[in-house]
């Protein structure tokens, strides 16, 4: 499934892109989060504990920023192990545009499981997938001094 | 008749035990010592390994060993192995690549075997399991059957180029076109057979014991066949010789079919008792069986009939692509082959059949038999042709099937795709099945619905089936490593009760009592005095098992044969004690009787003689004890008619099953009580196929029907008060005159489901499982 959404954020849109690749405020912004940190540029490791269905898992995923287009925006993407749980995949596709003094967010998310997360919580990772992109957007644009507007 | 004997409703001996909670499966057994197995299972359905580093689960907490491939291949433990050879279009054998029960750098399905951790709790097994780190390559997965063999295609095994295992064209290839040349018209159908996951109630599991002071090793199994398991690991796995290896398969909650095979937890379980020199025990848990059990059917068909302008079927041509997933399971090979395209004949006299069967791996689990193993595959596609070839002819589905059955009197009666028929009648099979469905009551019934906005169809369904498995020599012409005879020892007690040991197994079929009522009825000896006992290597002599429907047609005739060279013996001890000639004696009613006196001796004094042999025939073994084998000469073929009538409901794609009648001739029946369950529970099965179940992976290999949440099983609701009835017909190639009859309703349900489905909504076919949703979608898409 694609997740497609937006976010009308009260800042500018350098300021959003510069929010965008602020670790920090992705961490702050992430749910579940535990630590986000660079190993490279543009390529991060991150922890974080999630839950679908009846599988909680922490996760150790590897995150990589691409397409970057400043300030427009990328696209990041996620590839994460989490043990016997299973893994997940997924990544998120974000366009920012001016409009006057605040800018939309969209975002355009896709996601994949596999392994246990798969086999008991399949039908339920569309609807994971949105709260978890909707709640980070969502997040981050409160962090911007928004409200959330998904 | 005995009392109890053949043809009696003896109340299943064995419930007793099961309804008071005293049955005895494996994962009851908890020995002294014992250690628990957890397998690391790859979650990605085609991927290298790169390592494998166990070194943190290693030193977790209560861990004894953390096992991989690698150990397994240094102690020189063989790959699992498929035990029919099917010979490709190239003249070459099937494609058979190595399956190792640890994998070997590289996995090929979701559940595939890495690694398996042996830790005092299971608990601590599990955690330790997390901690086995995994660097995985993923490659694109292969799923689905009918492109896996597609040009392009990722390749899962170098030996199998394009995916095929093998290409396998049966019949005249040149006559069948012609035949279609001529035709006056041609039906023809696309039809996928639904993959199933057999979900026996009990999950399989192995505890395995090595004596260090025996050298042997003791493997209790969910198994439907102790000797072929210890055989099959002591010539192909290496695991131990046959003389120090005991399988037993004590209680098993149901097998049909995904039991008969050695699979890799098995075989790691047996081969890691010895290794750590502690029990070890395993137990599947539900997800893994849906993961990592041998899954069923799985086929993408198309099928053409040729016919005449009375509606006769000249000619038949169908070609088959068949999902063997991503290794060989034990008979994978023979099922949509020999199985399947030598079924395709049905009760109908066509005289020319062509087929062509491709078998293709995918990153799936593998598959292998389910109840009834290809034979539902072909009836399905069989009896809805024959639906689509009268509709195309305007006849109706019963007169066209009258048209071309097999007459009564052309038995035995060869079919153009290897099985000769022994008995059958099919036109009595239909008769009484028409009569019982109320088959001429349907159009006011039909009209009656229409009335309150539902849509009515009825479905026929003839099948015939080949079981009683089976005549050796013909499995061997066929490419069977193995004879598929069985074999019994019935032994007198001193005491003068019975012990009966075979070499099939019960796991649900009542053999206990059945069994038992063979001997009853001719021995004469009580049916309470009399034990069967199976399932134990150590035990019974030999047996091939329980499978294909066999365990009476073969396996209880190795008994009945004891039981005559038992009286054989008994009239010479009787004549010796009764001082009469041995031609003298006759034996009715378990007692041996000087013929024209009222001189006699009860079978239980004759073995207390035989026993305590003070005086005694000269020469004579003591002993009252016999052993019998018996190999088929011909397989046995039950056939019937069922009728499913149903209700659709246009609006919500929801099908009532109203009213279902099967009209089976499964030969003489011993407990016919026995036999209406195995009918119900078949039908069932069927419904279960035809309505609910439908195994799916996604492109990736995920399986995500993996629990009860996403596949479901057929329930009470579904399925109403069946209508069951017999038509029986002699089979003369068989001692006691049976047939078998566990398959016959998983093998009849599914087309008569499906024709009463098309024939409600007017639609030429639907896919199962026509679930609510399909059914909706049809019949919007149908008006």
């Amino acid at each position: 499934m694609e997740i497609i959404s937006e976010q009308r954020i009260p800042a500018s849109r350098d300021e959003v892109w510069a929010a965008l690749n602020d670790t920090e405020i992705l961490k702050q912004a992430m749910p579940g989060c535990e630590s986000f940190e660079a190993i490279e540029e543009n390529v991060f490791e991150a922890k974080i504990t999630a839950k679908v269905g009846p599988v909680k898992a922490k996760f150790k995923f590897n995150v990589e920023l691409t397409d970057i287009d400043a300030p427009n925006g990328y696209t990041i993407k996620g590839e994460g192990q989490g043990g016997v749980a299973g893994f997940a995949k997924g990544s998120a596709k974000v366009d920012l545009t001016e409009d006057g003094v605040e800018t939309i967010l969209a975002y355009n998310v896709q996601a994949n499981v596999g392994g246990k997360l798969a086999q008991l919580g399949a039908r339920l990772i569309d609807g994971t997938a949105k709260k978890m992109a909707d709640e980070f957007f969502g997040n981050f644009n409160e962090l911007l001094g928004g409200t959330d507007s998904a | 008749m005995a009392e109890n004997g053949i043809g009696a409703n003896v109340r299943r001996k064995e419930d007793h035990r099961f309804l008071t909670g005293k049955g005895n499966y494996t994962d009851d057994l908890n020995v002294a010592g014992q250690t628990h197995a957890y397998f690391v299972r790859s979650p990605h359905a085609h991927a290298t390994i790169n390592s494998v580093d166990t070194s943190a689960a290693a030193a977790a907490e209560g861990v004894v060993a953390v096992l991989t491939g690698d150990d397994l291949a240094a102690d020189g433990i063989g790959p699992l192995i498929c035990g029919v050879n099917v010979t490709s279009d190239d003249g070459e054998p099937h494609r058979a690549p190595v399956h190792s029960a640890l994998a070997q750098g590289k996995v090929n399905y979701v559940g595939d075997h890495v690694a398996v951790v042996i830790a005092e709790t299971l608990a601590q097994a599990k955690d330790a399991a997390e901690k086995v780190e995994v660097d995985y390559g993923i490659l694109p997965a292969v799923t689905a059957t009918a492109s896996a063999a597609d040009e392009g295609q990722q390749q899962i095994h170098d030996v199998a180029p394009n995916n095929i295992c093998y290409n396998w064209p049966f019949g005249d290839k040149e006559a069948v076109d012609a035949a279609f040349e001529s035709a006056h018209k041609i039906s023809s159908l696309d039809l996928i057979n639904n993959r199933m996951v057999t979900n026996a109630m009990e999950p399989r599991a192995a505890v395995g014991e090595y004596n260090s002071g025996t050298e042997e090793i003791t493997l209790h199994l969910t198994t439907q066949n102790p000797h072929v398991h210890r055989l099959v690991m002591s010539a192909f796995n290496q695991l131990a010789p046959e003389h120090k290896l005991r399988v037993v398969g004590p209680d098993v909650g149901g097998g049909f079919g995904v039991k008969i095979f050695v699979y890799a937890e098995e075989l790691v379980v047996g081969w890691a008792c010895r290794k750590v020199n502690r029990p070890v025990k395993w137990t599947s848990d539900r997800t893994e069986a849906f993961l990592a059990d041998a899954h069923g059917r799985d086929h993408v068909a198309h099928a053409e009939m040729a016919l005449d302008e009375n509606g006769k079927f000249l000619a038949m041509r169908v070609n088959t692509t068949a999902n063997l997933g991503a290794y060989l399971s034990t008979f994978a090979t023979m099922v949509p082959s020999y199985l399947y395209a030598f079924l395709l004949a049905g009760q109908y006299s066509t005289p020319l059949i062509y087929s062509e069967v491709k078998a293709v791996f995918t990153n799936t689990a593998p598959v292998d038999a389910c109840r009834g193993a290809g034979r539902p595959e072909a009836t399905f596609l069989l009896e809805r042709l024959v639906d689509v070839c009268a509709e195309d002819m305007g006849l109706d589905p019963a007169e066209i099937r009258r048209r071309n059955f097999i007459p009564v009197d052309a038995f035995p009666y060869q079919t153009p795709v290897v099985q000769c028929y022994d008995s059958g009648d099919y036109n009595a099979a239909l008769d009484k099945a028409l009569a019982l469905a109320d088959y001429d009551g349907f159009a006011g019934r039909a009209e009656e619905a229409k009335s309150r906005g539902k849509r009515r169809g009825i479905g026929l369904s003839s099948y015939v089936e080949a079981c009683g498995i089976a005549p050796s020599q013909a499995v061997g012409q066929l490419g069977a490593g193995v004879g598929l005879w069985e074999s019994a020892q019935v032994r007198f007690n001193p005491t003068g009760n019975v012990q009966v040991f075979t070499g099939t197994h019960s796991h649900g079929q009542g053999h206990e009592t059945t069994f038992a009522q063979l001997v009853t009825e001719q021995l004469g000896v009580p049916i309470e005095n009399i034990e069967v006992i199976h399932g134990d290597t150590a035990k019974t002599q030999f047996g091939m098992g329980t499978y294909g429907s066999r365990s009476l047609a073969v396996g209880g005739v190795a008994i009945a044969k004891a039981c005559e060279k038992l009286i054989e013996k008994g009239k010479k001890i009787a004549a010796h004690a009764l001082e009469a000639a041995e031609g003298d004696i006759e034996f009715a009613d378990g007692n041996f009787i000087v013929a024209g006196t009222d001189k006699a001796m009860n079978i239980a004094e004759v073995a207390f003689n035989a026993y305590v042999p003070h005086s005694y025939p000269e020469g004579l073994e003591p002993g009252f004890d016999e052993n019998a084998f018996f190999d088929p000469m011909n397989f046995s073929f039950p056939a019937g008619t069922h009728i499913c009538e149903v209700e659709v409901d246009p609006d919500t794609g929801e099908v009532e099953i109203v009213k279902y009648s099967a009209v089976d001739d499964f030969g003489k029946l011993i407990n016919p009580m026995i036999v209406e369950g195995q009918v119900h529970g078949g039908i069932v099965h069927g419904v279960g196929q035809a309505l609910l179940e439908g195994c799916q992976y996604d492109t990736d290999g995920q399986l995500v029907t993996a629990s009860y949440m996403d596949y479901a099983m057929p329930r009470a609701d579904n399925v109403p008060s069946f209508d069951v009835d017999y038509a029986p017909t002699n089979p003369p190639h068989n001692p006691l005159g049976v047939k078998g009859c566990g398959e016959a309703g998983a093998i009849g349900a599914p087309p008569a489901v499906i024709n009463a489905i098309t024939n409600a909504l007017g639609i030429k076919h639907i896919d199962m499982p026509a679930t609510p949703e399909n059914v909706w979608r049809a019949a919007q898409s149908a008006g």
